[in-house]
């Protein structure tokens, strides 16, 4: 076997992307993994992107990774989210076959060349402080850089009403022993909670009389490099739980873990499960499920927004209630789990775990929740773990506003990815995610020559028309539906006003000409100039801010001026950078001049 | 940090002196002035003898206080003298904390440490600078008030608003594919309406500005008239009055002649261009057409000239003194008239500067900063996509979160500390 630079462990949505990121920079990888079975399994909802998720899915591919080709590849229904709403907030979502992805996901990892070893890791190999590969039941595989992404099998209890069981993901074990060599290390270790809602059987629901929820009729792919969908395309369905639900679940919410107490890791905000709902919001008539299909040739059913952990009877007596599934038969209760999670703020902004160089963290291990979450990471621990410098930066990608949130602010709820996370959302869009990373993939050298081609053409049509748009003068006597001054203007400017498409700018000059992904790029570049140029000076203080170092083992107590809450604060967060020190909550503005002076000094007594 | 000095009040000549000196090492190097004398207690005046401790020769007989930090005014260890306020002594002192290894402070140098240290925030450290240059009681109110944190708090105010607008809008782009999520448009509307409202409330706020600014810079009265109208006269019959006040101030050339005065506690300048000449001089011509241009935008003109507001010389032309329609009846000569011009004057200056509620916004940083989160606002308040309005909510919190020193430590600094005298 050749010598391994990079063991990736866990084969999930993190972990695939971390081995193939490593894998495409030249590194050899193994990923190890209990079951090839499990490569690219989807653990919960069978869709892949959404508001800010789809978002981190293009930026992963603009770097070629591999979410963006699988989910392609496995959908079954593609639906732009916010269609209505601004270009900036517009995310691409996907309905996938559940086996089609897993399949996608295993041919993408086997054609990048990562070796897969079926085996569970027992133990990490630490030698002269850095962690140098790991113990596995089939005997110890060494390297030089180990990214562990065990997702929710460190310490997984999984309940079920008054059950409750060991493991990360039903029918499998939890990694508990590897749970316990992490906590040896002394990491800040938290606890969180997810579910997951009961699987129907298709057959034993009554479709007729459900409203119907069809896809695009012009499907928006994840990946740059997909031209059209594989598959057949399919509707999914929305029903409403009723009074009837809600009154199943009161008379039951004793017995739910949650409730009775059972549970102690903190759920999602923002994806209660159904006791949560009626319980903290009973007044409503009823709230809403998506019947989604879990795939083309699959009889299960994901409904969408009935998360629970209620016991098995109560599960199917509240489903009964519920229009169209009076009939429905549960093939696979719903659950919650329980996990544990290293404090990310333990990490750098690479994922490297400060403590032990050589141990990249990624996915749900550090607090996340969703698949596209954690691919993202692991593209970053992965690039980085083979040797690559990329700390993704908040200007740029919403990549590196997750990793700057999680290592700056650590996590309190399972961290999800919104839009509102990225203050400079405007230009981090889903249209030009090749546009903002590509060219860094290509530096790095993670970057295929297929998607090299890709990006070349499309970033040099972009240029072109933006340029021909700005230097193309039209009166306004041209557009006479367009309510104006009366002055002439360029194209780039008049597409800035309400009504202004392309087809009205091309009749104006007809020689205008582009594919249709570069119009939108453009045109949406013009739309928000006025606004992104405003935001200059922001992001240029920031990029300031963010490339004043904060030496590692800085005492922060020793800060003349820098009160002792202060010096608490920034001892916590450990910032790498001014600008980190700058985001850590509470810190004031005359503590981070304190500290920006005494840097100052430190680098006048150093030169 | 390492030991500055400089002279904390005004130039000498003058009754008291006071040289400040902060950093590591202030109280060792007054020790070796005063030699076996010894340093008073902490915050305890103590006469002393200050000798050159190489030459041995006497400086001064001083007041010695001394304020260990961190409860000091930077947060270092200070020491204030109390000298004479001779240039001679001054001079002798700075140059004996020199040979100890003090360095003079550079401009702001110690309200710099003061923020620095945690003791002000900016619009505190800005009021500061402010309550050191009040003349008169309307510029100290007002210095006052921001020192207390006034414009800060109103700011923090205004941010939690928009923080929850931003929540109301955020909602609806983050959450409008998922199920029970609030209304969109309505909760759009709802936040225009918050808008609006708030918008009308930074107007009102920012539209002390010029109030504001006018009390911190004082009001302008140009007086005009023709050569030999009796200007200087005038002038010099208002400088040797109650209201004006002596300060060494240079003009913009030294032909124009400046009296401060305090009308009813409010600062005003009053400016004479007599000495304007032409010249060949490209430099002086500058100045000259910067005085000329400053006089012309005065808050108020006292024109001499014939058929102006104000009549020279009632002594020869026998007319009565005092006010009568509109017109001020006086006589430079004699001193006749000057009582009913400075109640006029007073008057005038109470209806620019309205006493009250002291304005909130005072000066032209403040004012750019508070402006461009109105104008953030009030596009936001007007936006119908919800993606641009949340937008200008963000513009409008970062603005406001810079004003007080929230968001950027480092611009701020250089620009608003070289604007602090020396040792203020």
């Amino acid at each position: 076997m050749t010598p391994i630079d990079v063991i990736v462990v866990g084969a999930g949505h993190a972990g695939c992307e971390a081995a193939c990121a490593a894998a495409r920079l030249g590194a050899h990888v193994a990923l190890v993994t209990f079951s090839k079975d499990n490569i690219g399994q989807m653990s919960c909802n069978p869709a892949i992107g959404g508001l800010g998720k789809g978002h981190l899915v293009r930026e992963v591919d603009a770097m070629d990774g591999i979410m963006g080709r699988a989910a392609d590849q496995a959908g079954i229904q593609f639906r732009l989210l916010n269609r209505s709403r601004g270009p900036a907030v517009q995310g691409p979502r996907a309905q996938a076959d559940r086996r089609l992805y897993a399949r996608g996901v295993r041919d993408l990892v086997a054609q990048t060349g990562v070796s897969v070893v079926e085996a569970e890791v027992t133990d990490l190999i630490v030698e002269g402080g850095k962690c140098r590969g790991v113990e596995t039941s089939v005997g110890p595989i060494r390297g030089a850089a180990v990214v562990l992404t065990s997702g929710t099998f460190l310490g997984g209890i999984l309940h079920i009403g008054e059950e409750q069981t060991a493991g990360g993901r039903v029918g499998e074990l939890g990694a508990s022993r590897l749970s316990d060599r992490l906590r040896a290390l002394s990491l800040p270790i938290g606890r969180l909670k997810t579910g997951t809602p009961p699987r129907l059987d298709a057959r034993t629901i009554d479709w007729a009389g459900l409203e119907i929820q069809p896809g695009d009729s012009e499907p928006s792919f994840f990946s740059s490099l997909t031209i059209m969908t594989s598959t057949p395309q399919v509707d999914c369905y929305i029903t409403r739980t009723t009074q009837a639900t809600h009154d199943v679940i009161r008379s039951a919410i004793h017995r739910s873990p949650m409730y009775a107490g059972r549970i102690e890791g903190v759920g999602p905000r923002y994806c209660p499960s159904v006791e949560d709902k009626v319980m903290r919001f009973g007044d409503r008539d009823g709230h809403q499920i998506f019947l989604e299909p879990e795939g083309l040739n699959d009889r299960l059913i994901y409904p969408n927004g009935i998360s629970t952990s209620l016991p098995r009877d109560v599960q199917e007596a509240l489903v009964r209630t519920i229009p169209g599934l009076d009939q429905a038969q549960i093939v696979q209760h719903g659950y919650a789990v329980e996990y544990d999670h290293v404090d990310p703020r333990a990490l750098d902004s690479t994922l490297q775990l400060k403590a032990l160089p050589g141990l990249w963290l990624a996915g749900q291990i550090n607090g996340t929740t969703g698949y596209e979450e954690a691919a993202a990471q692991g593209l970053v621990a992965g690039l980085n773990a083979a040797g690559a410098r990329w700390v993704p930066d908040r200007t740029s990608s919403y990549i590196g506003v997750m990793v700057d949130d999680l290592v700056t602010h650590g996590v309190s709820e399972p961290y999800r990815m919104f839009t509102s996370r990225a203050e400079f959302r405007l230009r981090l869009r889903a249209d030009n995610s090749d546009l903002r990373l590509t060219g860094t993939g290509l530096d790095l050298g993670c970057v295929g020559h297929e998607r090299a081609s890709v990006f070349r053409g499309r970033s040099a049509e972009v240029a072109r028309l933006s340029r021909e748009l700005k230097e193309t003068q039209l009166p306004a006597s041209s557009l006479p539906t367009v309510r104006s001054d009366g002055a002439t203007r360029t194209l780039w400017e008049w597409a800035r006003f309400p009504g202004v498409d392309w087809n009205m700018l091309q009749a104006a000059r007809p020689q205008l000409e582009a594919a249709p992904d570069v119009v939108e790029t453009v045109l949406t570049d013009a739309r928000y100039a006025v606004y992104v140029e405003r935001q200059d000076s922001d992001v240029a203080r920031l990029r300031r801010d963010d490339s004043v170092i904060v030496p590692r083992g800085t005492d922060f107590a020793g800060i003349p001026g820098l009160s002792n809450e202060m010096a608490e604060r920034l001892l916590k967060a450990q910032p790498e950078t001014l600008g980190q020190a700058s985001r850590v909550r509470g810190i004031s503005p005359a503590a981070l001049t304190a500290l920006l002076a005494w840097l100052r000094r430190q680098q006048d007594v150093a030169a | 940090m390492e030991p500055i000095h400089a002279l904390s009040s005004g130039l000498p000549p003058s009754g008291v002196a006071v040289v400040r000196i902060s950093g590591d090492g202030a109280f060792e190097i007054v020790r070796k002035l005063v030699a076996s004398q010894g340093l008073p207690a902490p915050r305890a005046a103590g006469l002393r003898r200050l000798a050159h401790p190489v030459s041995g020769q006497l400086l001064d007989k001083a007041l010695v206080i001394t304020f260990p930090g961190p409860h000091s005014f930077t947060g270092e260890d200070v020491v204030e003298l109390h000298c004479h306020g001779s240039v001679a002594v001054v001079a002798g002192v700075q140059q004996a904390l020199a040979d100890l290894g003090s360095r003079p402070a550079e401009p702001g140098e110690f309200t710099r440490r003061a923020f620095e240290s945690g003791r002000l925030d900016l619009t505190q450290a800005e009021a500061l600078s402010d309550l050191i240059a009040a003349e008169t009681e309307s510029q100290r109110d007002q210095a006052l008030a921001q020192a207390g944190g006034r414009l800060r708090m109103l700011a923090e105010t205004w941010r939690s608003e928009l923080v929850s607008i931003a929540a109301e809008l955020e909602a609806g782009l983050d959450f409008s594919d998922e199920a029970d999520v609030a209304d969109g448009l309505a909760a759009s509307t709802r936040a225009r309406d918050t808008l609006a409202d708030l918008g009308t409330r930074i107007a009102s706020a920012l539209a002390t500005a010029p109030v504001g600014e006018r009390v911190r810079n004082g009001l302008t009265i140009a007086i005009t008239g023709p050569p030999n109208v009796g200007k200087s006269s005038l002038i010099n019959r208002l400088a040797r009055r109650d209201v004006a006040i002596v300060t060494p101030v240079a003009g913009t050339t030294r032909d124009v002649i400046e009296v401060h005065l305090d009308l009813a506690g409010r600062p005003a300048t009053l400016l004479d261009t007599a000495g304007l000449r032409d010249t060949d001089d490209p430099v002086e011509a500058e100045g000259i057409a910067r005085a000329r241009a400053r006089a012309a935008s005065a808050d108020l003109v006292l024109d001499l000239g014939p058929g102006g507001n104000v009549v020279n010389r009632i002594d020869e032309s026998g007319e009565a003194a005092g006010e009568q329609g509109g017109r001020l009846f006086l006589s430079a000569l004699t001193g006749d008239g000057l009582d009913a011009l400075e109640t006029w004057l007073s008057a005038w200056a109470a209806r620019q500067i309205p006493s009250g509620e002291p304005p909130v916004v005072t000066n032209a940083r403040q004012r750019a900063l508070v402006g461009y989160a109105l104008s953030a606002v009030r596009e936001a308040a007007e936006e119908p996509d919800p993606v641009l309005a949340a937008e200008g909510v963000r513009a409008a919190s970062v603005a406001l979160g810079r004003l007080t020193g929230q968001i950027d430590p480092e611009e701020i600094l250089g620009a608003i500390f070289s604007r602090f005298c020396i040792g203020k």
